[in-house]
């Protein structure tokens, strides 16, 4: 059959669904993008600016835009897909409104939620005013101002790593991989933009897994006189001078800590996104214990669902970096174009 | 001030817990009649009198054995025979609904509760042993509720018909209030303590129903010391006070009015230890150097409520509460406190801070 | 330790253990990292440690130095300090490329001027 006049639906506009959308649409089939929000980019419009090198993120953005704009991509705002089966020789996609879409294959792209800091009651996050996580923090990066609730210069900046991440207590044991790196990059933001503020890092352990990651932990301490400690953050209070207390074991020392902050900063992990859990469950398909979805084969089958025509692109099925997710999506779509040439 | 009320008030929301109406099965602490000797007294009157409520209670009920347990010298099939035992008395007077006077107690309670919930077959091993050992059979209770629970249930009723409130009445401003509470309400079993383990409310709640401001410093959370093998072994006491003065030193830049706990060990202990500190250390905390009063929840609805305080027994506190009283508006004559019903005189302690 | 009448307790107050990090003080940090800016680089990985001859007969701990150094704790240092061999072992093996040697030594002259009030 003529695959050329396939059609694909995608389901999400983040960077996987779009990396995966774009190059569809370029090599000649007919896509049709769906994303919940009312405009395509998903968590890469909150970031300011991307590790390692801290460029600008909305360089990203703009190669986004462009790669999306083609007559053959039709993208769908303020919709989420809500179930896929197979239909035929095809898959049926149902839409939130009632829509239906025919398509000969889909990418499931829905991407992730960030961890919501509010579960771990200890933090204090949406109780005292100078607890954020690392996505307010990029947002304050984006006004140009990072500053206390009350608008005075911190002189003193904490960041907790693995909040919601590595923790039986909110029913996450994974790893969320990136907020390492985030930490150290946001860390080394803050003591550019706040020469005179402090800035420590409590840790568990220091993932620096990819490419020129290691090399910014060591120019951070190496230039940038950033702190760590390591140990995990036990409780965070408020003393009666406003400032932040908060508790920890230092590990290295062997000796309990106890320090005064004027922000905590909370790195938040990653979570499969809620839309996509809905997906999996009306679709069948199927979830590991991390909650994201399985693949048929970590190695050679990660794209499969193992449902006829459905692909998988992306942090839906596990966190991942951003470069780390357009090869996934272009995986995906490797995936998609050898299935429509075998039908 | 510095934290978003709306944010506590979420966590509070999640932690609600189902405490009963009425008709409660009373079980009392071993030592609060010897330490606080009008709580026990006065929160069966406030209930009854009061509130118009049925508390049962039944003279055959012993201690739940919850020092022995926690010191290692009761096993635990034991003490779930004990409160077993409780429960067979419970359902023999028919109330489904216990009442715990002590923080370890509850602890006890809901532990066993718990235990039986999650592994049957120690409920039927302890129905075993119960019925051999007494002859007895019980019903697992409907609820438990520790004594703060039902004071912070009847807060506003309570609040209505307050004599006297939590403020300063030379100024009107609400006095500043340390709440405290035993670890064993809350941080064992979060959602058995009323507002969980991390921001508690039962006492909060109480405080500001009656007119008191709420003081968040930094070691809120942290435990009295008070525990079971710190004390009972009298070397080990340092660990005890070392926990207590953490507390003191962490509460004082608030120059608290008063702290209020509901548990009878961090009650007597945050009090007595406030007189072993000044003998050591020779500090002394509070507003003026004057010590901070450090009273049962039962005593405060007591004073709030317009009762005697000598009645509710505040003169048996190494702390005493006479600025407190007088920062209330309280009328209350400190020579008399030391007079028996029938007018002779009692031996006075010594040593008594603000005496 | 205040002359008390604990004994007529039975129990003094426990000491606390805590690094409190408000109150420490860093001069001496400030003073080694001047002197030895590698210092900057160290992640406590503890390798100079594992091969440290005094650490293999004695309680000098070069990688928990190095933390207390930065944390501001110096009374631990003061007796430490003076265990160094200078062997120069732990230089070979810092994956890093802290200049150890040099940072005990610092941390030597430092102490010294410390008491000196030099610092």
């Amino acid at each position: 059959m003529k695959t050329m006049s396939a059609h694909i639906v995608v389901a999400g506009g983040g960077v996987a669904g779009m990396e995966a959308a774009g190059t569809l649409a370029g090599m000649g089939y007919r896509v049709t993008m769906i994303e919940k929000d009312d405009a395509p980019g998903g968590h890469l419009l909150q970031w300011h600016a991307l590790f390692p090198d801290r460029r600008p993120a909305d360089e990203v953005i703009s190669h986004f835009r462009k790669h999306t704009e083609h007559p053959n991509l039709r993208i769908i705002t303020g919709t989420t897909v809500e179930k896929v089966r197979n239909h035929g020789s095809g898959v049926l996609v149902s839409l939130s409104g009632g829509a239906e879409e025919q398509a000969d294959a889909v990418i499931v792209a829905t991407g992730f939620e960030l961890f919501d800091a509010h579960r771990k009651e200890e933090y204090g996050y949406g109780i005292y005013d100078n607890v954020i996580t690392s996505a307010d923090l990029e947002a304050m990066f984006n006004r140009g101002l990072v500053a206390k609730a009350d608008g005075s210069v911190p002189s003193r900046i904490g960041l907790v790593h693995c909040v919601g991440s590595r923790d039986e207590k909110v029913n996450n044991n994974h790893c969320s991989k990136v907020c390492c790196v985030t930490a150290v990059k946001q860390a080394i933001e803050i003591r550019k933009m706040l020469p005179s503020c402090e800035v420590f890092c409590f840790y568990m352990d220091m993932r620096m897994y990819g490419p020129y990651y290691e090399e910014l932990y060591r120019e951070s301490q190496e230039y940038h006189n950033v702190n760590f400690i390591r140990g995990k953050v036990s409780e965070a209070s408020v003393n009666i001078n406003n400032r932040l207390v908060i508790k920890v074991e230092d590990t290295l020392a062997g000796r309990p800590l106890k320090m005064e902050l004027d922000i905590i900063v909370l790195m938040v992990g990653m979570e499969m996104a809620g839309a996509g859990m809905r997906l999996a469950e009306a679709s069948g398909m199927k979830r590991g214990i991390n909650r994201f979805l399985e693949s048929t084969d970590h190695h050679y089958g990660n794209n499969l669902s193992g449902l006829r025509g459905v692909f998988y692109a992306g942090t839906c099925t596990a966190p991942m970096n951003i470069t780390d997710t357009i090869s996934h999506a272009r995986a995906a779509v490797t995936e998609t174009v050898k299935y429509l040439n075998s039908r | 001030m510095y934290m978003k009320p709306e944010g506590k008030k979420r966590i509070w929301a999640e932690y609600q817990k189902e405490i009963p109406d009425d008709h409660f099965f009373y079980v009392r602490s071993c030592i609060r009649q010897t330490f606080f000797a009008g709580s026990e007294q006065y929160f069966l009157k406030i209930l009854r009198d009061d509130l118009g409520k049925d508390v049962y209670e039944d003279p055959r009920h012993t201690t739940c054995t919850g020092i022995g347990y926690h010191g290692d010298v009761v096993p635990f099939e034991t003490i779930q025979a004990v409160v077993a035992r409780h429960f067979a008395l419970a359902t023999e007077a028919g109330y489904k609904h216990i009442a715990i006077s002590c923080v370890t107690s509850f602890g006890i309670y809901s532990e066993i509760l718990e235990t039986w919930k999650h592994f049957p077959e120690t409920l039927e091993r302890t129905r075993e042993n119960l019925y051999k050992a007494t002859g007895r059979t019980f019903d697992v209770p409907e609820t438990i509720s520790h004594t703060s629970d039902i004071i912070y249930k009847f807060r506003d009723q309570i609040a209505r018909k307050a004599k006297y409130h939590l403020i300063d009445i030379s100024t009107g401003e609400p006095l500043k209030v340390v709440e405290h509470i035993g670890c064993h309400y809350s941080k064992m079993f979060p959602k058995y303590g009323v507002g969980g383990a991390e921001f508690p409310h039962v006492l909060v709640g109480m405080v500001e129903a009656w007119g008191g401001d709420i003081i968040d410093y930094p070691e809120r959370r942290h435990c009295c010391g008070f525990g079971f093998r710190q004390y009972l072994v009298q070397a080990n006491r340092g660990y005890s006070l070392f926990a207590t003065r953490k507390k003191f030193e962490s509460m004082q830049p608030y120059r608290p009015d008063m702290i209020i706990a509901n548990c009878p060990g961090c009650t007597m202990f945050m009090d007595r230890w406030q007189y072993t500190i000044r003998e050591i250390d020779g500090i002394t905390y509070g507003a003026d150097g004057q010590g901070i009063p450090v009273l049962t929840y039962e005593e405060v609805a007591g004073l709030v409520l317009g009762y005697n305080p000598w009645e509710l027994g505040l003169q048996y506190h190494n702390v005493q509460s006479l600025p407190l009283l007088r920062k209330m508006g309280i009328k209350a004559d400190p020579s008399e406190r030391f007079l028996a019903k029938d007018g002779s005189r009692l031996p006075e302690p010594e040593n008594l801070i603000n005496g | 330790m205040r002359v008390t009448q604990s004994n007529k307790f039975g129990f003094t107050i426990n000491r606390s253990r805590l690094i409190d990090y408000d109150s420490s003080d860093r001069k001496v940090r400030e003073y080694v990292t001047l002197r030895e800016p590698s210092f900057r680089l160290c992640f406590a990985c503890g390798g100079c440690t594992a091969t440290c001859t005094a650490g293999q007969h004695t309680s000098f701990n070069l990688r928990r130095m190095n933390t207390f150094i930065r944390r501001g704790e110096i009374e631990p240092l003061r007796e430490e300090v003076k265990r160094c061999m200078l062997c120069g072992k732990c230089l070979l093996v810092c994956p890093r490329g802290v200049n150890t040697r040099n940072v005990v030594a610092a941390a030597a002259e430092a102490i010294v001027k410390l008491e000196r009030n030099e610092l």
